[in-house]
């Protein structure tokens, strides 16, 4: 393993996917590739965003990553350790997650502050220390306030009153008070209205930008892809099939995605035209 | 007097119950069927162990491992072994019937004159307090043994509420509720859910095992029988103390068991006097909570027929 230096240095990559595959009902007509071989480098402190049209594997890729989809073969490398056989709370010590759902991310029961105090032990033991101390109410306190919502007098609301954007702000400061090695962020606007939206994209830039975090980002927006990020992965059929970097990703604009996009629809009806031509000649 | 006092013991002696089903049912979200087997093994594993001599305190925590123990093994098949949680709720308890009968050597067991805690609790009140043999409270005769064990089990139910309380605000005691109430949500922040899992119904079926073997000691006997319902009482006098108490905050919510599981045996003394036959008594107890489930929808139901009598006729 050359990559894993011998010196024992850092390594150069936050994450490192090797020919990561899995397949959904493998064997059965409805066979199909979820992530095909795919191989994936995020260097450190970089912002990568995954395109891909429905059913193109870009959530397994997040579950691949973050454990909760087993991998039928391949590898997965996080901070230069063999991840592969860890489970998806082993991984969770070096990876922060925000979900699609802002109800995923937070523990409905519980308080504002319970939630928090959850999140600032990720990777930690839990023994029979009171959660909630003043020293950490306090910490948790000047966490909050830097959202601006006035959230750190609500310390003790119980967090289902609260709005889907709140919660998925929440959800953000908590993936992050524990500093990840790397950020999973899986369409994390995509229920949101657009003002609660845009405050968590916002909100979402600053911590990357104040902790350094090597993230990966799953989005249906063009503009966010274009937005953010130094780096734009397109997927389809379980395959990474653009990587856009460097000079072409700074002259990137929504158009040249949307021509993208209808190139593999293209493509993908030619595929279907072609299988029924074959099954008529020879069914 | 004497009925009130004996229905109160018996309700501080539920309220370990009321607990464990308050940590299963509440915090995990879970019916766990366990507690009616787990109920029996801590009355027949502590009488078992008392007419052999055994001290009372040790006796009772025997029993309450064996609950433990119980709960653990529900908890392993159900994250381990994937049985849905009903299903090894049931394997577990069933298993436990043949337990239970293997310690108790028959049917049933009687305490005969063995030492246990309720006759310690009465030599304590003895010596330390100068509790008499017998005394008169609010005109009626009061035996000093009845008294010493109503205060026993009402300062044991307290400890016990006041250290789930304690424990439910700890690391390890948010970590188990955020295991019960969103296992996606506790992964990601690096919760091992499925040892909660077997940590909480080891804990709640301890608790009930507890349950199980106060009501044995306080009773003189221990037989088969005992655990039969014990879910469904725990779940009962569970409602009665949410509806009294609510359930925010939490302290609140874990006082209410207890006092939920001493007001439905009061209830339970009141109907028993007035007439009902106490052949009736799981019966109704299963209404009870059956009423309780299904009045909000019928409530609803009902306004949301009566709003479309209204705009029909307006």
């Amino acid at each position: 393993m050359a990559w894993r230096s011998a010196t024992g240095s850092m390594p150069e990559s936050a994450l490192r996917l090797e020919a990561a595959s899995h397949v959904f009902h493998p064997g059965t007509p409805s066979e199909q590739r979820a992530l095909d071989a795919v191989d994936l480098e995020l260097g450190r402190g970089t912002l990568t965003v995954v395109l891909g049209t429905n059913g193109s594997g870009k959530s397994s890729l997040l579950g691949a990553i973050a454990g909760s989809l087993p991998l039928a073969s391949g590898r997965v490398y996080l901070d230069g350790h063999d991840v592969t056989p860890w489970s998806e709370q082993r991984r969770a010590h070096l990876i922060g997650r925000v979900f699609q759902n802002p109800f995923t991310g937070t523990a409905s029961g519980l308080s504002v502050a319970e939630n928090l105090t959850l999140a600032a032990r990720r990777g930690r033991q839990r023994r029979l220390r009171p959660a909630l101390g003043a020293d950490r109410r306090r910490v948790i306190g000047e966490h909050v306030a830097r959202l601006g919502m006035g959230l750190e007098d609500r310390l003790d609301t119980p967090i289902d009153v609260l709005s889907g954007g709140q919660r998925q702000a929440l959800t953000v400061l908590m993936a992050t008070m524990v500093r990840p090695t790397l950020l999973l962020l899986d369409e994390h606007t995509a229920a949101l209205d657009p003002r609660s939206a845009e405050l968590v994209v916002r909100l979402t830039r600053e911590v990357i930008a104040a902790g350094g975090l090597t993230t990966l980002m799953v989005t249906h927006s063009l503009s966010q892809a274009v937005q953010l990020g130094d780096r734009v992965l397109v997927m389809h059929r379980g395959r990474l099939v653009h990587d856009i970097t460097g000079g072409r990703r700074q002259r990137l604009v929504e158009d040249d995605l949307l021509q993208l996009f209808d190139q593999l629809r293209w493509a993908d009806r030619l595929d279907d035209s072609a299988a029924q031509m074959l099954r008529r000649a020879y069914v | 007097m004497n009925l009130l006092i004996g229905a109160a013991t018996i309700g501080f002696i539920l309220a370990p119950l009321a607990l464990g089903v308050f940590l299963s049912y509440r915090i995990y979200q879970t019916i766990d069927l366990t507690a009616d087997g787990s109920f029996g093994v801590g009355a027949a594993a502590a009488a078992a162990l008392l007419v052999r001599g055994m001290p009372p305190l040790a006796a009772t925590a025997l029993g309450t491992l064996a609950g433990v123990a119980a709960g653990a093994i529900t908890g392993m098949l159900h994250t381990k072994f994937l049985v849905g949680a009903l299903l090894a709720g049931v394997l577990t308890s069933t298993a436990l019937y043949s337990v239970n009968l293997f310690i108790m050597g028959s049917g049933s067991i009687s305490l005969g004159s063995a030492a246990s805690l309720v006759t310690l609790a009465e030599l304590l009140g003895r010596r330390l307090f100068g509790l008499p043999a017998s005394l008169t409270v609010l005109g009626t005769t009061v035996s000093g043994a009845s008294l010493a064990s109503l205060v026993l089990m009402a300062l044991l139910s307290g400890a016990l509420a006041w250290g789930l309380a304690l424990l439910l605000g700890t690391d390890l005691g948010l970590a188990m509720r955020a295991a019960g109430n969103n296992p996606q949500m506790a992964k990601a922040v690096g919760i091992d859910v499925d040892r909660m899992v077997v940590l909480g119904l080891g804990l709640s079926n301890g608790l009930i095992a507890l349950a199980g073997s106060l009501f044995a000691q306080y009773q003189g006997f221990a037989n088969i029988q005992m655990g039969i319902g014990a879910v469904v009482t725990g779940v009962a006098t569970l409602m009665v103390g949410e509806s009294m108490l609510g359930n925010r905050p939490l302290g609140r919510w874990i006082a209410g068991a207890v006092v939920g599981a001493v007001v439905f045996r009061l209830l339970v003394a009141v109907a028993v006097r007035a007439g009902l036959n106490p052949n009736a008594l799981k019966l109704v107890t299963a209404l009870f909570v059956l009423a309780v489930l299904l009045l909000p929808a019928l409530m609803r139901r009902t306004r949301r027929g009566l709003a479309e009598r209204d705009r029909i006729h307006a």
